[in-house]
């Protein structure tokens, strides 16, 4: 059985994650997933109190630049990458109204 | 003095014809791609007209640039205008961006001519480029091995004769290892020295993109035309990217070369003993060999693949059937979400999204993701304290030469061993590059990775090239 994480969390991270695993991979995943955790806990020995979490490598922050007009990308040309285009818009399936 | 170098010398002073040269590339496509499969798409026809254009612009008295006529290959999550770019992922299949990648805009100012998009794991995500939905490239010394991965295609490519140099990105490893393994230079530029504008994102704070190349040289020129700071990317340093060319002359003497004396175990006898013979090779070459201690690199593995799950499980998040690539239809937005991203993804993909998307889940985030940046700060901090005492540091690139087809596929963490020597560079956003330094068992090619701090480009192309005049 597995010591980490249970097939019940494996499943709500999949929904998080919008992923359907099925049945079968979801077991396969919970193993692999517990088994990397397992791994993972060499650095639970490790004494971290007081050590500043290292985001990037570059202290860099607020980029900006000049307000300044340039022209977007081609607007037609982007759509046309869209798998469901409707003139200058994405359309979707409905969002709400589903479940009553 | 690089083959691409003499290239673009020739065909800039006109005694070659890039027209001529191309052909010559695509010719070996055309011998060896089935076998090899290095690419996800030839560009024949683009290559030549590009070829042609270039030609015209030397004989009507133009300079077309420093790479001239270099054939060049870009590794599939390169964005490329009007050319599908699928990151050999099923849920970009077809795709076509609108824009160029800032590097691809640059390679076209410097005159390279692109042959291809080469072969990639999945969205960048493994080490022998098995994970790829279009099916593994093959390793051109041996086609029953990988090329290593992430980046299997742009090596194969280079070590096959398709082009002469490629692009590849480096996440964890995924330009140096297959590098390694495919007996060719490989270079993870310092973060933020290439900007990663227009490259498909993996892991935002640990991609970027780098060359491979046959010689030191090679890599040096291409590095330089691509690096340089670009305000389509809000990572990129501004700081001027260092001049190369002096340093691939420069010789070693008095350079400081670090030894780990921690450096974890798991690299086989035959790399082992090629990496002993750089640094005896680098000694006699007038280097100072000191030891140094790295404690924290052992635990660049794990926080690793809690950072880069992590960061991949939101940057993966785009691709939900709305406004590019693949679409599965359902009732409802969410459940067509979800149909698509489990058609589309990958197995190893979506494991990294599950993994990541746990790292960060409520409840989680402080054991798994916020240890590890802390880990992480660790890491910068060891080798901060190693640089006040050498110059570069020198590990294998790869635990082991490359390896059959299948022998790591079933079991994920031994795949992810393979990145044990190059993920705390990226880390800790330093360069780090590997080059060739003879054979290991089976007569294959092992790499040596030539580490330094970051913007320590210089000094490392200065190690990097004696190693390569040593090798020989």
């Amino acid at each position: 059985m597995s010591k980490r994480i249970s097939s019940d969390d494996v499943a709500k991270v999949a929904r998080l994650a919008r992923l359907d695993l099925g049945d079968e991979r979801l077991e396969a995943m919970t193993s692999q997933l517990d088994d990397m955790l397992g791994h993972f806990a060499d650095i639970d020995a490790l004494d971290l109190d007081g050590v500043e979490p290292m985001t990037q490598p570059y202290p860099l922050v607020n980029v900006l630049r000049d307000d300044t007009v340039a022209p977007g990308l081609d607007r037609d040309e982007v759509l046309a990458a869209a798998p469901d285009p409707d003139s200058d818009r994405f359309r979707v399936p409905p969002i709400l109204g589903l479940d009553g | 003095m690089g083959r691409a170098v003499e290239l673009a010398a020739g065909v800039r002073s006109g005694e070659v014809r890039a027209a001529d040269v191309v052909e010559g590339y695509l010719s070996a496509i055309d011998a060896r791609e089935a076998e090899v499969h290095a690419f996800n798409l030839v560009l024949a026809d683009a290559a030549r007209e590009r070829a042609a254009a270039i030609d015209a612009v030397v004989a009507s008295g133009g300079d077309p640039g420093p790479l001239a006529g270099v054939p060049v290959a870009l590794k599939d999550n390169l964005c490329t205008r009007g050319v599908p770019t699928t990151c050999s992922s099923k849920i970009l299949d077809g795709w076509r961006p609108p824009y160029d990648a800032t590097v691809v805009e640059r390679l076209a100012a410097a005159g390279a001519v692109v042959v291809g998009k080469t072969n990639l794991d999945e969205f960048a995500m493994g080490s022998s480029t098995e994970n790829s939905a279009f099916g593994p490239t093959r390793n051109p010394l041996d086609v029953s091995r990988v090329p290593g991965g992430s980046s299997g295609g742009s090596a194969a490519a280079v070590a096959a004769g398709f082009a002469e140099v490629s692009l590849g990105s480096d996440t964890g490893g995924s330009i140096r290892q297959p590098a390694a393994l495919c007996g060719v230079i490989g270079v993870k530029p310092t973060y933020g020295a290439v900007s990663r504008h227009g490259l498909v994102a993996f892991a935002s704070s640990l991609d970027q993109i780098g060359p491979f190349a046959n010689d030191v040289a090679d890599a040096a020129l291409l590095l330089e035309s691509i690096a340089g700071h670009d305000p389509g990317d809000s990572t990129s340093i501004p700081e001027v990217f260092p001049s190369l060319g002096a340093s691939l002359r420069a010789g070693v003497e008095g350079v400081r070369i670090g030894r780990i004396s921690d450096l974890p175990a798991g690299a086989d006898a035959d790399v082992e003993a090629r990496l002993e013979a750089a640094f005896e090779a680098l000694a006699a070459a007038g280097a100072e060999i000191v030891d140094v201690e790295v404690p924290a690199f052992t635990y660049g593995l794990t926080a690793y693949y809690l950072i880069a799950p992590a960061e991949a499980s939101s940057n993966l998040a785009r691709y939900d059937g709305v406004r590019f690539g693949l679409r599965v239809d359902a009732a409802d937005t969410n459940a067509m979400y979800t149909a698509t991203r489990s058609a589309g993804f990958g197995d190893e993909v979506q494991r990294r999204i599950m993994l990541g998307t746990y790292a960060l889940s409520a409840g989680y985030y402080d054991a798994y993701y916020g240890k590890a940046l802390k880990v992480r700060r660790l890491i910068a901090d060891d080798f901060a304290r190693a640089y006040e005492r050498c110059d570069v540091m020198l590990t294998p690139a790869s635990p082991s030469v490359a390896f059959p087809f299948g022998s790591k596929t079933a079991d994920p963490f031994a795949m992810y061993l393979c990145d044990t020597y190059t993920i705390p560079s990226n880390l800790a956003g330093h360069p780090a590059m590997s080059v060739p330094f003879g054979s290991g068992a089976d007569d294959l090619p092992v790499g040596v990775q030539v580490l330094a701090p970051a913007l320590g480009e210089p000094v490392m192309f200065q190690v990097a090239a004696e190693l390569e005049r040593r090798a020989s």
